[in-house]
C-alpha cells in the first residue's frame, strides 16, 4: 500500500464497487435456483437467450429509445446551452435554474409528469375545457411519454458540458469567422458547433448511458407497456425471478455502456477533454 | 484618387470612459501604414471600429468614399490579421484559408488557397491543423487566410507581439515584402516603436485616444511635434526645455565651446555590441544617456564630464515635458 490514506477510498471501493460486480458477473454464469437464488451449474446459456429474438428486440427498443432522448437532448439543449453561454451575468442564475429540478426526488419529477399527461390531467383537460379535443389524448403510457420523462430528467446532463465547451470558446473565433464574410448562422455550423463538438459529444454520452439503463422512467410512464432492458432486468430480480439471466443482462448493459465511454475517451474529443 | 479609409472625427466611448477621442486620418491606397501607441491609447479599439467589431459612439468610417457605419463585418471589404491568430481549430491551414472564399461564394477556391499558401511558404503544411503549426506558421496561415481575399484594406492588430524576437524580426521583413507583392493597403496597429519605423510608409502616434502626430517614419521621429512623440519614439534626455536625442549626445572630458552643454558625472558604461551607451547624472539629479561608437569607451564610472550637443539636434515643445 504506497499511500496510506487511499485505504479507505479502497475499501470502500471492494465492498460497494468490486464486489457487487463480481458477485453480478459469477451469477451471470450459474443456474436459475427454484426459489430465486442461484446453484450450480455453470453455464453461458443465460448469454445465449440474450440474442433470442424477443430480448434482443427490447435491447433494440432500448437503443432507439435512449437514442431518440438523446437525439432531443441534443435539439433542445444546445440552444439553450448557446443562450446561457451568451447571457453574459445572468449565466449564473439561468445554470441555477437548469438545476433546480435536481432538488427534488427523481420519482416525484417522474410522478409530477403522470399528473400532467394522464387522461384527466392537466394537458388533457385545459384542453377539453377549451375545446379543442372532445375525448382526452392518449399522452401517457406509450413511447412518447417515455421519450419526455427521459428528455426532461436528462436534459440538464447536456446542458452542463455543452455550455462548458461553448463558454470556453475563444469570441475572436466568432470575429474571425465575420470577419472572413461569414452570417452569424454560418458561423453557428461552421465554428461554433464544430469546435464545440467535445462537449456535445461528452453531453450526448451523459444523457444515452444513463437513458439506455433507465428502467423507473419507462416503469411509470410507459406503464409496462414500453419495456426497456432496465424493465427487463428489474423484471428477472423480481417477478420472473431468473437471477442468472437478470445479472447477463446487467453484464451487457454494462459492458455497452462501457464500450461507449471508452470510444469517447480514446476519440480525439475525449482527448480534448481531459 | 480617393482614400482607400477614412476616418472622421472618430469617438468611442466605454461606460464613461473615451477609448477613441476624435480620430481623423486618410489613407491612400497600396501604403503600409501603422497605428503606434502605448497599451490602452486607443489604437485596437480604432481597428476594431474600421473592421466592423465595435460602433462608433460618432463619427465616421469610411471605405472608398462610402460610409460603412452600418455595415457588419462580414459586409465590409476589409480583413483582420487577429493578435492571436483567431485560427478555426478544427479546420487545416489549407481548409483555414478556403474558409472565407466559401463564404464570399468565390471560384476557383482550390487554387487560389492554395497559391495563398505558396505566398507564405506553407503548402507543404496545408493539412496541419493549427495546433501542429509553430507560432510563425500560424501567423503566416492567418495572414494568407485574409490576404486570399484580396480585401481593400487589411488590419493587422499586433500579429508580432506573440512571437519570440528573432521570428518577429524575420516576420517583421516578410509582412513588409507581402504588402509589395500584393499591393493590399496595410494598418499595422503595435506598441514596438522600431517595427512602425521601420515598415510604416506613414505612421500615426495614439496617445490617450488621440492621434498626436500623423507622418513618415523619420519625419516623425527627426521632427516630433509632442514631447510624448518624442518620448515614445526613441529615448531622449531632456536638457531644460530642450529634448536631445541619445545618438545627438557626445561626451568628453574637457568642457566643449560653442556648443550647449551640461557637466554630469558618469554613472556606468553598458557595451551593446554595436555601441556604448553611457549613463550620466547631471548636476542637477536628471538623468540622460549617450550613445557611443564602441572605440569611444574610455569613460569610468564615476568621472565628471562633460554632456553637449548639436543646437539643430535640439527638440524643442511648447508644452512641458513629460513626468
Amino acid at each position: 500500500m504506497r499511500n496510506p490514506a487511499l485505504l479507505p477510498a479502497r475499501i470502500w471501493m471492494g465492498m460497494f464497487f468490486a464486489a457487487p460486480l463480481a458477485i453480478i458477473c459469477c451469477y451471470g454464469f450459474l443456474t436459475r435456483g427454484d426459489y430465486g437464488g442461484v446453484e450450480r451449474p455453470w453455464t453461458f446459456e443465460n448469454f445465449a437467450r440474450l440474442i433470442d429474438p424477443l430480448y434482443a428486440a427490447v435491447v433494440w427498443r432500448s437503443i432507439w429509445i435512449a437514442g431518440a432522448a438523446t437525439a432531443f437532448c441534443v435539439i433542445l439543449g444546445f440552444p439553450l446551452a448557446l443562450f446561457i453561454a451568451r447571457a453574459g451575468k445572468h449565466a449564473g442564475l439561468y445554470l441555477q435554474l437548469v438545476l433546480l429540478p435536481f432538488w427534488t426526488s427523481f420519482l416525484i419529477r417522474t410522478y409530477a409528469w403522470i399528473f400532467l399527461l394522464r387522461d384527466t390531467g392537466l394537458v388533457n383537460s385545459a384542453l377539453e375545457s377549451l375545446g379543442v379535443i372532445r375525448s382526452p389524448l392518449p399522452l401517457l403510457y406509450n413511447d412518447g411519454a417515455v421519450l419526455i420523462g427521459l428528455v426532461y430528467n436528462f436534459l440538464p446532463f447536456f446542458v452542463l458540458p455543452a455550455y462548458a465547451t461553448i463558454e470556453r470558446l475563444d469570441p475572436a473565433l466568432l470575429e474571425a469567422a465575420a470577419d472572413l464574410g461569414a452570417r452569424p448562422l454560418s458561423t453557428l455550423f461552421r465554428v461554433t458547433i464544430p469546435v464545440s463538438a467535445p462537449g456535445i459529444v461528452a453531453g450526448a454520452v451523459l444523457v444515452f448511458v444513463p437513458c439506455f439503463g433507465a428502467y423507473l422512467t419507462p416503469d411509470l410512464l410507459g406503464g409496462g407497456k414500453s419495456v426497456m432492458i432496465g424493465n427487463l432486468i428489474q423484471n428477472q430480480f423480481t417477478t420472473a425471478r431468473d437471477w442468472p439471466f437478470g445479472s447477463a443482462a446487467s453484464m451487457l448493459l454494462m459492458f455497452a455502456s462501457a464500450l461507449l465511454l471508452a470510444w469517447l475517451m480514446r476519440s480525439r474529443i475525449g482527448r480534448e477533454l481531459m | 484618387m480617393p482614400a482607400v479609409l477614412e476616418l472622421r472625427d472618430l469617438v468611442k466611448d466605454f461606460t464613461g470612459q473615451r477609448a477613441v477621442d476624435h480620430v481623423s486620418l486618410s489613407l491612400e491606397t497600396g501604403g503600409f501604414y501603422s497605428l503606434l501607441g502605448p497599451s490602452g491609447c486607443g489604437k485596437t479599439t480604432t481597428l476594431r471600429m474600421i473592421g466592423g467589431f465595435e460602433t462608433p459612439t460618432s463619427g465616421e468610417v469610411l471605405l472608398d468614399g462610402a460610409n460603412v457605419n452600418a455595415l457588419k463585418p462580414y459586409e465590409r471589404d476589409v480583413s483582420t490579421v487577429f493578435q492571436n491568430y483567431a485560427l478555426f481549430p478544427h479546420l487545416t491551414a489549407f481548409e483555414n484559408v478556403c474558409f472565407g472564399l466559401r463564404e464570399k461564394g468565390v471560384g476557383d477556391r482550390e487554387n487560389r488557397a492554395m497559391r495563398a499558401l505558396d505566398m507564405v511558404e506553407l503548402a507543404s503544411k496545408r493539412d496541419r491543423r493549427p495546433a501542429q503549426l509553430s507560432g510563425g506558421e500560424k501567423q503566416r496561415v492567418a495572414l494568407a487566410r485574409s490576404l486570399v481575399l484580396e480585401p481593400k484594406l487589411l488590419l493587422l492588430d499586433e500579429p508580432l507581439a506573440a512571437l519570440d524576437p528573432k521570428l518577429r524580426k524575420q516576420m517583421r521583413a516578410e509582412l513588409k515584402a507581402m504588402q509589395r507583392k500584393t499591393g493590399i493597403t496595410f494598418l499595422f496597429v503595435t506598441h514596438d516603436q522600431e517595427e512602425a519605423l521601420s515598415l510604416s510608409d506613414k505612421l500615426a502616434v495614439m496617445n490617450t485616444g488621440r492621434i498626436e502626430q500623423f507622418g513618415a517614419p523619420e519625419d516623425v521621429y527627426l521632427r516630433p511635434r509632442t514631447a510624448f512623440v518624442a518620448g515614445f519614439l526613441g529615448a531622449i534626455n531632456w536638457f531644460g526645455k530642450a529634448g536631445v536625442r541619445p545618438e545627438s549626445t557626445r561626451v568628453c572630458r574637457e568642457e566643449p565651446s560653442g556648443v550647449p552643454c551640461r557637466r554630469a558625472a558618469v554613472e556606468s558604461s553598458l557595451f551593446l555590441g554595436s555601441c556604448v551607451h553611457i549613463n550620466a547624472v547631471l548636476e542637477d539629479g536628471g538623468r540622460a544617456t549617450a550613445e557611443m561608437a564602441r572605440e569611444q569607451n574610455h569613460f569610468r564610472e564615476g568621472e565628471a564630464v562633460w554632456l553637449y550637443w548639436e543646437h539643430c539636434d535640439e527638440l524643442r515643445f511648447d508644452e512641458h515635458r513629460p513626468q
